[in-house]
């Protein structure tokens, strides 16, 4: 199989223009990374895909040898739609954020880095405290007897 | 076999009911199902004796061999015995030891019975994977049960510490026990023992599978686990500690030995571990001062001594190993129980605290006398004859001059004088009068002491009844080579020979470093070995915490952008790796397919780059939306005109959608932060787009073998009835995948009105009318308010009540009102042409979404209700129940799911007509992409326009469709 240079290039530049865009702490920017990130990957399916061809509508006289593949179509179909539906989300995000906070940046997570820096020590209880530990307190046959009597 | 299996999974899931009602008396309830195993397993004796082991398989996966295979042969048998057998007096005991006890007690019935089951299910299946399912079983249980005082820390520590260790022990196990069964082609323990397998990794998975027994056997230097599992009741120490899981390694250990034995490392380990294990339990116990971890160590070092014997790998050693298993089984639990019953009634176990508890209880020291006996190698107890057997299996042994026999021998013997010490001590600590001490009385009932009393006296049975078991034990021992010339066989009496002067010197040594006792505590103390087998557990433990501790203090910055660069920087160096590996290669590139390609890219590249570098919110939107215009332009060309017509559509409501968000926020981008990290992520960029370049030329490399949709094209046409693949292909070929899609967009248009609508979904509440009271209507139309009711109806623009005038755009309206039912036309042909040529349910309900975008830009919220009277929540879900529908009616039928129906016909008036089910599907597609659009719209258009008006009340919002229009 051949591969197109320039296609090549071009879904290169858009990952890395994506990947640039995502590593950003404005979140309109991260949003803007990740729909370039999708046009990158949607570009990398159809390039692997194979060759150009006829549009798979199977009309008169048309080949099956003559058309491009249908299935990564269906494929990157799906991821279209999907596409927008998360960017969609993401808006909504995006506009909440706004909405609490008047901020469009990804803010550092305290409880995150707390995580990080919790204590973990933990000491070893001594065989010894098991000595001391028993499952019952003193039980008297006798008391138990005297006691079974009363209750019947 | 299996049968009971279940059955005792079953009774340990309605144990913990019936707990509730009966208290402690559900263990004489649950005592019936191990005693109904024991019985089982007595009535195949006849048969497993007469050599015939009794196999159950019920075939499971076949194709993979995996199977319920169990198998009872003698060592099985023996095991079984002890197991269902100690298990059911245990339990028997228990409804006596809890008596007095609630708490807990349900959860604990329950745990006790399934570790029964999974302790039987692990001495009879003949499966190595089963054995390790069953394996791990008993370990969890035996974390639960060893944890049942919960509420006490060191019962918890030493639980965990359990777990941990012989968890640890048997992944090792599992990876020994992989690489057999790989080898020999057989997942059979008795295939494998029989034809053992060479391969060269053998040897190493046959010391893996040693790790594994050893730790869960509590051998050095896993051995402190098991003292340290004393916080659990006394019952469960008695079983698991004593009788049965604790064997488990022993029992694996006997079963391998017949194949391998003689593999390279397998004697030399058991030996070392063994006799090790034997003197460092035996000099533990005989300075503890707690019974139980007396009797604690006492087991590690009978463990050794059991693993020692099992493992080396002669007729006479499996022979003392198999009286030993059943010796120690007998008598280790019964002095468990003894111990039970004297904190049970004293509340202590503390031997310097206990005086004259024999005195006070004739039967209950009798009992333990009985045991001790069995323990020390007293005649006539069974342990007598299994300490004679296994001194000279290895004076036979050291004779044919092989140096482990020696060393095995020297060991066994210290190790007994030790045993006969901690015996003696454990007696006396137990029993006898001591001065200076106050004397306790102990009265126990009958049901208490009838456990142990039960296996006390066997143990002294099997000691007269030595010739039996040497003919039922022999059938194991057999499989191994003898070390002597002449046949041996157990019995209490061989004459005056070796062993016997052996064991009489051990006896008095015994007595001699118990009678030494006090000055040799002192000297222990002095010596206390500095680095513990348990301080190297707790150093290693604490050091896991803290690593693991610094790793994630190191990673958790609490900062996406650093969480997906190093996500990124995984990427490229795990991808580039497994790139650079690789060496195939397309084979040609060339510079592109057709010239408009190159003009196409280069728009794209430089949209892209600019939009990286934009400042712009709204810039950098349409930048982004250049590239994905281009996209569609390569699509065309590339022969993909669904594709094309889809990027197009999502391009234009993408853009919408960004406008109805970015107007309220500012125009220019990071104004608080600014671009942080430009060079890093400059590089990260690089890299990841430099990868994925490289991946794309393998990917096309590597593509060799005929593409799966060969068959479509013939799918499409002759089975799907339809012209169009890729449109078969989502509805019909591939629409479990399309019902996957279609979920997303229902969660995500969901998520989308959750986080605006936050206080309830209204967005089917408002219509016109009830819309009017808006402040905006009553503010800039008051005049009209009062006869707006008659007019309603028959207004052909709807936005002239509820927008300000200098909003309005009535050309807009108008052309809107216009196109907008040809647009819904439009969608509608889209969706069922779709069938035969480019279209269908996606590019239709985006049309739709199209119309409904312009309505509400011209009309605002108010118009989009009138617009689509419908609740978009029940668009999604009706759209998802119909081509759920279609997929799963079929299925009513006794058709595969997502079988299509084609029906055709001519009809008076129409002419021909054809449908396929699968049009249907398509519809469900239509419905949850309108709905989609209608959630976005009424979301991020109308409801933030409301909550604009709400912010600004004295000043009438912008309207976004307005904005747009009048720039």
């Amino acid at each position: 199989m051949t591969v197109s240079l320039v296609l090549l290039v071009a879904m290169a530049v858009l990952y890395a223009c994506g990947v640039y865009l995502l590593l950003e702490k404005s979140m309109t920017r991260v949003l803007l990374g990740v729909l370039l990130l999708g046009n990158a990957t949607n570009l990398l399916i159809l390039l692997i895909s194979g060759e150009p061809g006829l549009a798979p509508i199977m009309t008169d006289g048309v080949e099956e040898s003559e058309i491009a593949d249908p299935l990564p179509q269906a494929l990157v179909l799906t991821a279209i739609v999907i596409t927008f539906a998360v960017s969609a989300f993401l808006l909504a995000l995006i506009y909440r954020s706004w909405r609490l906070a008047a901020e469009d940046d990804l803010e550092v997570d305290e409880e995150d880095v707390a995580i990080g820096t919790r204590d973990t020590n933990v000491d070893e209880p001594d065989l010894e405290e098991l000595a001391t530990a028993t499952d019952f307190d003193p039980v008297d046959e006798d008391e138990e007897q005297r006691q079974a009597r009363s209750s019947t | 076999m299996l049968v009971l299996l279940a059955v005792f999974g079953i009774t340990a899931l309605l144990v913990p009911f019936l707990a509730r009602r009966l208290n402690s008396r559900v263990f004489l309830a649950s005592a019936l199902v191990p005693a109904a195993a024991f019985v089982h397993t007595v009535a195949q004796g006849p048969a497993v004796l007469a050599g015939d082991a009794v196999v159950e398989t019920v075939e499971w996966i076949p194709q993979l061999g995996l199977a319920f295979a169990t198998r009872l042969d003698v060592l099985s048998w023996v095991l079984t015995l002890i197991v269902t057998g100690v298990g059911a007096l245990v339990l028997v005991y228990c409804w006596r030891y809890f008596q007095h006890v609630t708490d807990g007690l349900p959860r604990f019935s329950g745990f006790l019975l399934a570790f029964a089951g999974s302790m039987y299910g692990l001495v009879v299946v003949d499966d190595v994977y089963l054995l390790y399912v069953m394996w791990e079983a008993t370990t969890v249980f035996s974390y639960l049960l060893v944890g049942h005082y919960s509420d006490r820390r060191a019962s918890r520590v030493a639980a965990l510490k359990a777990l941990l260790v012989t968890t640890l022990g048997g992944l090792a196990m599992l990876v020994g026990l992989v690489i057999l069964a790989v080898d020999a082609g057989t997942s059979r323990l008795s295939e494998l023992v029989a034809a053992p397998p060479n391969g060269p990794l053998v040897p190493l998975a046959v010391i893996l599978v040693l790790v594994g027994a050893v730790s869960k056997s509590a051998l050095v230097p896993f051995h402190f686990w098991l003292p340290g599992a004393m916080a659990a009741p006394t019952p469960v120490s008695a079983y698991l500690h004593a009788a049965a899981m604790v064997k488990a390694g022993v029992y694996l250990v006997a079963r391998l030995a017949p194949g391998f034995a003689d593999s390279p490392g397998w004697r030399e380990t058991i030996v070392v571990l063994g006799v090790l294990t034997m003197l460092v339990g035996g000099w533990r116990a005989i300075r503890e001062w707690d019974l139980k971890l007396v009797l604690a160590y006492g087991t590690v070092a009978q463990l050794g001594f059991l693993t020692l014997l099992a493992g080396y790998g002669t007729r006479e050693t499996m022979l003392a190993a198999l009286a030993l298993l059943v010796a120690h089984a007998l008598f280790k639990s019964t002095l468990f129980l003894v111990v039970g019953i004297i904190d049970h009634k004293l509340g202590t176990r503390d031997l310097r605290k206990l005086s004259g508890v024999g005195r006070s209880s004739k039967a209950l020291a009798t009992i333990s006398a009985l045991a001790v006996a069995s323990m020390a190698g007293l005649p006539p107890m069974v342990g007598f004859v299994a300490k004679e057997g296994a001194l000279t299996a290895f004076l036979d042994d050291a004779a044919t001059g092989r140096p482990w026999g020696a060393v095995a021998l020297v060991g066994i013997v210290a190790g007994s004088v030790l045993t006969v010490a901690y015996s003696l001590r454990f007696f006396w600590g137990a029993f006898w009068s001591k001065p200076g001490v106050e004397s306790s009385r102990v009265r126990a009932t009958v049901w208490f002491l009838g456990p142990p009393a039960v296996l006390a006296v066997a143990g002294l049975v099997a000691g007269f009844a030595a010739p039996l078991l040497d003919s039922a034990f022999a059938l194991v021992a057999d499989e191994l080579p003898a070390a002597a010339e002449k046949d041996y066989h157990l019995a209490l009496w061989h004459g005056f020979e070796t062993a016997l002067w052996l064991s009489i010197v051990t006896i008095a040594l015994g007595v001699g470093v118990f009678a030494v006792r006090h000055p040799l505590s002192s000297l222990q103390e002095r010596f206390a070995g500095r680095i513990t087998a348990d301080g190297v557990y707790a150093a290693t433990s604490r050091g896991v915490d803290r690593s693991a501790a610094r790793t994630t203090a190191f990673i958790q910055r609490g900062s996406l952008p650093v969480y997906l660069g190093v996500i990124l920087l995984v990427l490229v160096a795990a991808g580039g790796t497994a790139l650079a590996l690789s060496r195939r290669l397309p084979d040609d590139i060339r510079l592109w397919d057709y010239p408009a390609q190159a003009v196409i890219a280069v728009i794209m590249m430089v949209a892209a780059v600019a939009a990286a570098r934009s400042a712009k919110r709204f810039q950098a939107a349409v930048l982004v939306g250049v590239t994905g215009t281009g996209l569609a332009a390569l699509f065309a060309f590339h022969g993909a005109p669904d594709l094309a017509l889809t990027q197009v559509l999502v391009e234009i409501v993408t853009l919408v959608a960004f406008v109805l968000v970015l107007r309220v926020l500012p125009a220019q981008l990071g104004t608080k932060h600014g671009s942080v990290f430009k060079r890093g992520r400059a590089i990260i960029a690089g890299l990841v787009g430099t990868l994925m370049a490289l991946v794309a030329v393998v990917a096309v490399g590597i593509r060799t073998a005929e593409p799966v949709s060969v068959e479509y094209p013939r799918l499409a046409v002759e089975e799907g009835h339809g012209l169009n693949i890729v449109n078969v292909t989502l509805v019909d070929i591939r629409g479990w995948d399309t019902l996957g899609e279609l979920s997303v967009l229902i969660v995500a248009a969901t998520g989308i009105a959750s986080l605006l609508f936050v206080g309830g979904r209204q967005d089917d509440l408002p219509t016109a009318r009830e819309a009017r009271p808006d402040a905006v209507v009553d503010r800039v139309q008051p005049r009209r308010r009062r006869d707006a009711d008659n007019d309603d109806q028959r207004a052909w623009l709807l936005a002239g009540r509820t927008l300000a005038p200098r909003q309005r755009s009535i050309l807009l309206e108008v052309v809107v009102r216009l196109v907008f039912h040809a647009l819904v036309v439009l969608s509608v042909y889209l969706l069922f042409a779709g069938h035969n040529a480019p279209g269908g349910g996606f590019a239709g309900g985006l049309v739709a979404g199209l119309a409904l975008v312009a309505r509400y830009l011209a009309g605002g919220r108010h118009e989009l209700v009138i617009a689509a009277p419908a609740n978009a929540g029940k668009l999604l879900g009706l759209g998802l129940v119909i081509a759920g529908g279609t997929a799963a009616v079929p299925l009513l039928f006794g058709a595969d799911a997502l079988t299509s129906v084609y029906l055709s016909g001519d009809l008076p008036v129409l002419g021909h007509l054809s449908f396929t089910t699968s049009s249907i599907f398509d519809i469900g597609v239509y419905l949850v992409v309108v709905g989609l659009m209608l959630d976005v719209l009424r979301s991020l258009g109308g409801e933030i326009d409301r909550q604009q008006e709400e912010e600004v009340p004295s000043e009438v919002a912008t309207h976004p469709g307005q904005a747009e229009v009048t720039k």
